[in-house]
């Protein structure tokens, strides 16, 4: 594994932006998914990857979270190298501990929810502010009840996640991000899995958090979410991002060939 | 012959339908109910079978302590046998080679050996080491002291327990969808929160029947010890028949106990079950609330079901 450092860049270490890829690698055995990623996501903008499956945008996602080690290049959120810490101009791999506390500035939703079966929607959304954070109980659950609120559950605190819908339970998984009162939001396909008829609801949750201000790098097949709530789009292809700019650039007048012929292919 | 032909039948018609008939199944019932009709009378009038010695002996105040000390056993050894498991399940799925290994060899080595071997290898440690100092200095025990009958019952069935447990509790981890593990670590919960909190807890519906059968199979297990002249439930009914020859009644008051007991755990098994099910699927209503239902009584509880 090898990543490089300059001074120049340690140098300006503290970065304004949220996220900050520089050629950034990853390969499954001999499988690069990642071959250089370049992205720089500024605080409060959103962020749509689009791409046909396999092209690693999913997989750019989870390094933005340490969910996946890199392999080369550099990842910064908020100024910190993704799993390192920076001491001169050495990058020194954290211990699970550290690693646990940077996750928990960054929230995730998954493409399956992953909320936890056995617990009803309000120990989902106050479990992490109340382990990981020490938060004291009353506070987190005030807050979590008040996110319920905001993505229309608050009459199922109590529930279990397996008698919702799968809409209601994205939307918990949403809410329950958000209870950690993360800087920046990551959604990996958060629409992938629900009934068409859902998708609207789920969507509406995520247009009014980007309007609040909330940074967001989505990986979405939602064209038209894309379209309306994306400051930038990025085409992933092959491991790469093949285009960037506003949605109004890449999907209304896209310059490479690849992404013109995947969205005939999606519209 | 064709069945399928429509008979017209006015469409205002009331129409019954008739249940199938399974007249293969009150045959059989029959059947069985012969044979073990015969059985029963057999076995009852057979004077062979000692049945007054067994009711006898059922309520024998050494068999009842030979039973306190199966119990006890039982509970002891599953109970470092669970604890010990699930640190080896851990270690078994740790990131570190140097500790997965390490589970690994003490589950092949306990697995692969005897209970009975080391039952023995146990009560016979004296032989091996004399004195034992754990390689502290100041520490000075005595084994032949130190491993009483009892304690190397304990030790042998305990450490041999956990290395079957550990494989149960690994299974019941692995069961736990992996999106699991990553929304918890998502969310900045450290690798022991995330096992406590969210895996183990999913895991237990895995782990508990195969738990449940192993607390049986242990119980019954604790009978080897009579080898070692702990004084459990086979040995103390073995001490009895040793002076009255009455082998057979004997034996059958040790097997009627074990019955007891197992069946009692059986019972505690199926609620623990339900129990550890929650969430996952609705349950169907227990034997007992079946029988209420049936009886037509506690009405509120018929409600409560729905």
């Amino acid at each position: 594994m090898t990543i490089t450092v300059n001074s120049r860049t340690t140098a300006t270490a503290p970065s304004p932006a949220m996220v900050r890829a520089v050629g950034v690698r990853k390969s499954f055995g001999s499988n690069e998914v990642l071959q250089g990623i370049d992205l720089t996501v500024e605080q409060g903008e959103v962020v749509c990857l689009i791409g046909p499956s396999g092209s690693g945008k999913s997989t750019f996602l989870r390094c933005i979270n340490h969910l996946e080690r890199t392999d080369g290049g550099q990842l910064w959120v908020a100024g910190a190298p993704v799993g390192y810490e920076l001491r001169g101009t050495r990058l020194h791999e954290l211990k699970d501990r550290d690693v646990c506390r940077q996750r928990t500035g960054v929230g995730m939703v998954f493409q399956h929810f992953n909320l936890f079966p056995h617990m009803t929607v309000l120990e989902n959304l106050m479990e992490a502010p109340v382990r990981a954070l020490r938060q004291p109980k009353a506070r987190v659950r005030e807050r979590a009840l008040g996110l319920l609120e905001k993505v229309g559950l608050a009459e199922k605190a109590s529930a279990y996640p397996r008698s919702l819908s799968g809409g209601q339970q994205q939307r918990v998984a949403i809410a329950r991000a958000l209870c950690m009162e993360p800087r920046l939001m990551l959604f990996d396909e958060p629409t992938s899995a629900l009934d068409p008829e859902l998708v609207g609801d789920v969507l509406a949750v995520m247009r009014d958090l980007a309007a609040s201000g909330m940074t967001m790098v989505v990986v979405t097949h939602e064209i038209g979410f894309a379209r309306d709530v994306a400051d930038r789009v990025a085409f992933f292809d092959g491991g790469r991002i093949v285009e960037i700019g506003p949605p109004a650039q890449v999907l209304g007048n896209p310059e490479h060939p690849r992404t013109r012929e995947f969205l005939a292919a999606v519209r | 012959m064709s069945v399928m032909t429509s008979i017209p039948v006015a469409a205002d018609t009331d129409l019954t339908t008739v249940p199938r008939r399974h007249p293969l199944r009150w045959l059989t019932g029959l059947l069985l109910l012969v044979v073990i009709g015969l059985l029963v009378a057999d076995v009852a009038t057979n004077p062979r079978f000692g049945w007054a010695v067994v009711w006898l002996y059922f309520q024998d105040v050494s068999i009842f302590h030979g039973l306190l000390t199966t119990l006890e056993l039982t509970v002891i050894c599953m109970a470092i046998g669970i604890v010990l498991a699930v640190a080896l399940a851990v270690m078994r799925l740790s990131a570190n080679p140097v500790v997965r290994t390490f589970a690994f060899g003490y589950v092949s080595f306990f697995r692969g050996t005897p209970v009975l071997v080391q039952l023995l290898f146990w009560f016979n440690l004296a032989a091996l080491y004399p004195v034992i100092s754990f390689g502290l200095p100041g520490v000075h025990l005595d084994a032949n002291t130190l491993i009483t009958p009892f304690m190397a019952a304990v030790l042998g069935l305990g450490l041999n327990e956990a290395a079957y447990m550990s494989e149960i509790v690994r299974a019941g981890i692995l069961s736990v969808d992996h999106g699991q593990t990553e929304a918890a670590g998502a969310l900045g919960l450290t690798r022991g929160q995330t096992l406590r909190r969210v895996v183990l807890p999913q895991a237990m519906r895995v782990i508990v029947p195969p738990t449940g059968n192993e607390t049986i199979g242990m119980l019954k297990t604790t009978a080897l010890v009579s080898v070692l002249a702990v004084h459990d439930l086979l040995y103390s009914s073995q001490i009895i028949y040793a002076k009255n020859f009455q082998t057979i009644p004997l034996l059958i008051v040790a097997s009627l106990w074990y019955l007891v007991v197992t069946t009692v755990l059986g019972v505690g098994q199926y609620y623990l079950e339900r129990r550890y099910a929650r969430g996952n699927r609705t349950l169907p209503p227990t034997p007992l609330q079946r029988l209420r239902r049936l009886v037509g009584t506690h009405a509120n509880v018929d409600r409560s079901l729905r």
